[in-house]
């Protein structure tokens, strides 16, 4: 018991220190912001601790700032800093609630349950500003649809008889995504992007249509509505 | 331009001071054939000029003296060539849509009365270079009446780079003299070796040059050694004497994206430059196609398959577009047509679509060197 007293002692200490010298250095958009978080007052007292590489800050609810963390909640926050470190780029804000449940919230998203050791909620729907890693991923994955997207429409394997989407419409020109919905004169109905896609691949390429929630189909709409990216809406046009 | 530019109000006007026979001209107006509609365009004109609306010029009438001049040949047309182009077969019988077209644009040809002197092909006769998709090919331009001058395109070249096609149809480059015409046909569809390096089969380097929009592969040129022999071999040419080149790529840069482009156009442009009159009949481009450089005139080609979206930058001025094709009609936007050969040389290019009017450009047209204006067009097709 005097042991884990020590260690938390010194460990506090050190990062104590840290937290003072790290004052020094310029801080990150992130960092600034998390400092603003610390400052606010909701009625908790909290005390704040960061870890070394600045990305990482555990708060301490319950503990006003500036005071002695009890030693056995000391030792919490060192291995939970300990635990998150495991994840070396990541900005992670560390909550431990007065009833020692813990919550985090990594790149800026919002807080969710964490237990030490296990995986850290990283892509959510963030209310925060992405970060430049969580742009990456997004891109990575809306690139991937977008390519198989691409990959079909040079494809003739939707259809019969050797003909592909691309064959009419190189660079995906003249599919006008951006009209629909409209009222389709020949379908007799209002039609949907998806529905012309389809006639297409009825008609033309002599294939079989897809189901509105085949892959396939949402693939070639990425590929499509990607490469008008930037035009804007006009439904109902013709 | 057989069909006039009159807009829905001025025809309405017209029609309010109608006589029971103009109204059904005016009626006809919308599908009417050649002879017909220059029929109706003169009885119109004199009609609308009586009723003040506007003058008879504003109808930009077009070889009235021609169609007078009927049922004979026009007296300066020195002869005619049909043409028809990027075929695109599949080498899947003759239920394919694209054999039914082919097949068609032949009955086409065979119907026309004068027939032509002889038929140009501009290109693309197969889709993906196979040797049974050129010999369905070869078939079913066997059946034209007349004689057959054929190009390669891209899609008849980089399975076996060209080795089946020059088999069934000769060289690729060649020149005649017609009727006082000189013409030369060369391959502006040779592409800087891509595959070697990428150690691409031919199946795939076929692939990714019939892929319009395929970035993976080089852009078209007519290349040097070509250019070398063209020089040459126009240097023996008097440079009064009316010149027409059949190429496959238009033979001036327009969207370098799509290969609606040839990499050392300007150098073939200087080559053909000295002539007095000189016009470039392309394929490629599946569409209504009209430039001119210098005192070079340049003319698309219809595709029998399928039309192609106009690219969406570098449209020459001198194209008047067509109008967006309708997908759920399959003829549409595709054809057929013919080149009639004034005895100046200068040329009436004619395009017969399948499924609406018909469009000329005429030599007059092009002579008065002025940049038409939109007609009937409401706005681009991409």
């Amino acid at each position: 018991m005097k042991v884990r007293w020590v260690v938390g002692s010194v460990l506090l200490g050190a990062l104590a220190l840290i937290l003072l010298t790290g004052g020094l250095k310029r801080e990150s958009n992130g960092e600034r912001e998390r400092r603003a978080l610390v400052g606010a007052s909701d009625g908790w007292a909290s005390r704040a601790v960061w870890a070394c590489d600045r990305r990482k800050l555990v708060i301490v609810e319950g503990v006003p700032a500036g005071a002695r963390i009890p030693p056995d909640r000391a030792q919490r926050v060192a291995d939970l800093l300990t635990d998150l470190m495991r994840y070396c780029s990541e900005e992670i804000t560390a909550k431990i609630a007065v009833d020692q449940m813990i919550t985090v919230a990594a790149n800026g998203q919002v807080y969710e349950n964490y237990v030490p050791g296990g995986p850290l909620p990283i892509v959510k729907a963030s209310t925060g500003e992405p970060t430049r890693r969580e742009r990456m991923i997004w891109k990575a994955e809306l690139d991937r649809m977008v390519a198989e997207g691409n990959r079909l429409f040079h494809s003739d394997a939707l259809g019969t008889n050797g003909l592909a989407c691309a064959m009419c419409h190189p660079d995906a020109a003249n599919t006008h995504p951006e009209t629909y919905p409209k009222f389709q004169v020949q379908l007799k109905k209002v039609a949907l992007l998806r529905d012309m896609v389809n006639w297409c691949i009825q008609n033309p390429l002599e294939g079989q249509p897809l189901s509105s929630d085949d892959a396939r189909l949402r693939a070639l709409e990425a590929y499509i509505l990607a490469k008008r990216s930037g035009t804007p809406l006009h439904a109902g046009k013709h | 331009m057989y069909r006039n530019n009159l807009t829905r109000k001025e025809i309405e006007r017209a029609l309010a001071e109608r006589s029971p026979e103009d109204e059904g001209l005016l009626r006809s107006l919308q599908s009417c054939d050649r002879r017909h509609f220059l029929r109706v365009s003169l009885k119109f004109a004199g009609m609308a000029a009586a009723a003040g609306i506007f003058q008879p010029h504003g109808f930009q009438l077009v070889n009235v003296a021609h169609a007078e001049a009927a049922p004979g040949e026009p007296p300066d047309i020195a002869f005619r060539f049909a043409y028809v182009s990027d075929t695109h077969l599949y080498a899947r019988g003759m239920s394919h849509r694209f054999a039914k077209a082919a097949l068609k644009s032949v009955e086409d040809v065979n119907a026309l009365d004068p027939q032509p002197d002889f038929v140009f092909f501009g290109g693309d006769l197969a889709q993906r270079c196979r040797p049974d998709e050129l010999e369905l090919g070869r078939q079913i331009l066997a059946e034209l009446k007349a004689p057959l001058r054929m190009i390669p395109g891209e899609h008849d070249w980089y399975f076996d780079l060209g080795q089946k096609w020059r088999e069934m149809f000769g060289p690729d480059r060649y020149a005649f003299d017609h009727k006082g015409v000189h013409f030369v046909a060369i391959n502006s569809i040779i592409e800087k070796d891509f595959w070697t390096a990428k150690g691409y089969t031919p199946a795939e380097r076929m692939d990714i040059v019939a892929g319009l929009d395929d970035g993976r592969q080089s852009r078209f040129e007519v290349g040097a050694e070509q250019r070398a022999w063209l020089k040459q071999h126009l240097a023996t040419v008097d440079r009064k004497t009316p010149l027409i080149v059949f190429s496959h790529s238009p033979l001036y840069k327009l969207y370098r994206p799509w290969n609606f482009w040839t990499d050392d156009a300007e150098q073939v442009q200087a080559i053909l430059q000295p002539f007095e009159r000189v016009t470039v009949i392309h394929g490629h481009t599946h569409q209504v196609l009209t430039n001119r450089i210098g005192n070079i005139d340049f003319h698309g080609l219809l595709s029998t398959a399928w039309p192609w979206p106009y690219a969406p930058q570098g449209l020459p001025e001198y194209t008047v577009q067509m109008r967006r094709s309708d997908p759920f009609d399959q003829l549409d936007g595709c054809g057929d047509g013919r080149v009639d050969v004034h005895t100046n040389g200068r040329v009436d290019k004619h395009y017969h679509f399948w499924s609406r009017n018909p469009r000329v450009v005429t030599a007059e047209e092009m002579a008065s060197n002025t940049i038409p204006g939109p007609r009937g067009y409401d706005g681009p097709s991409y």
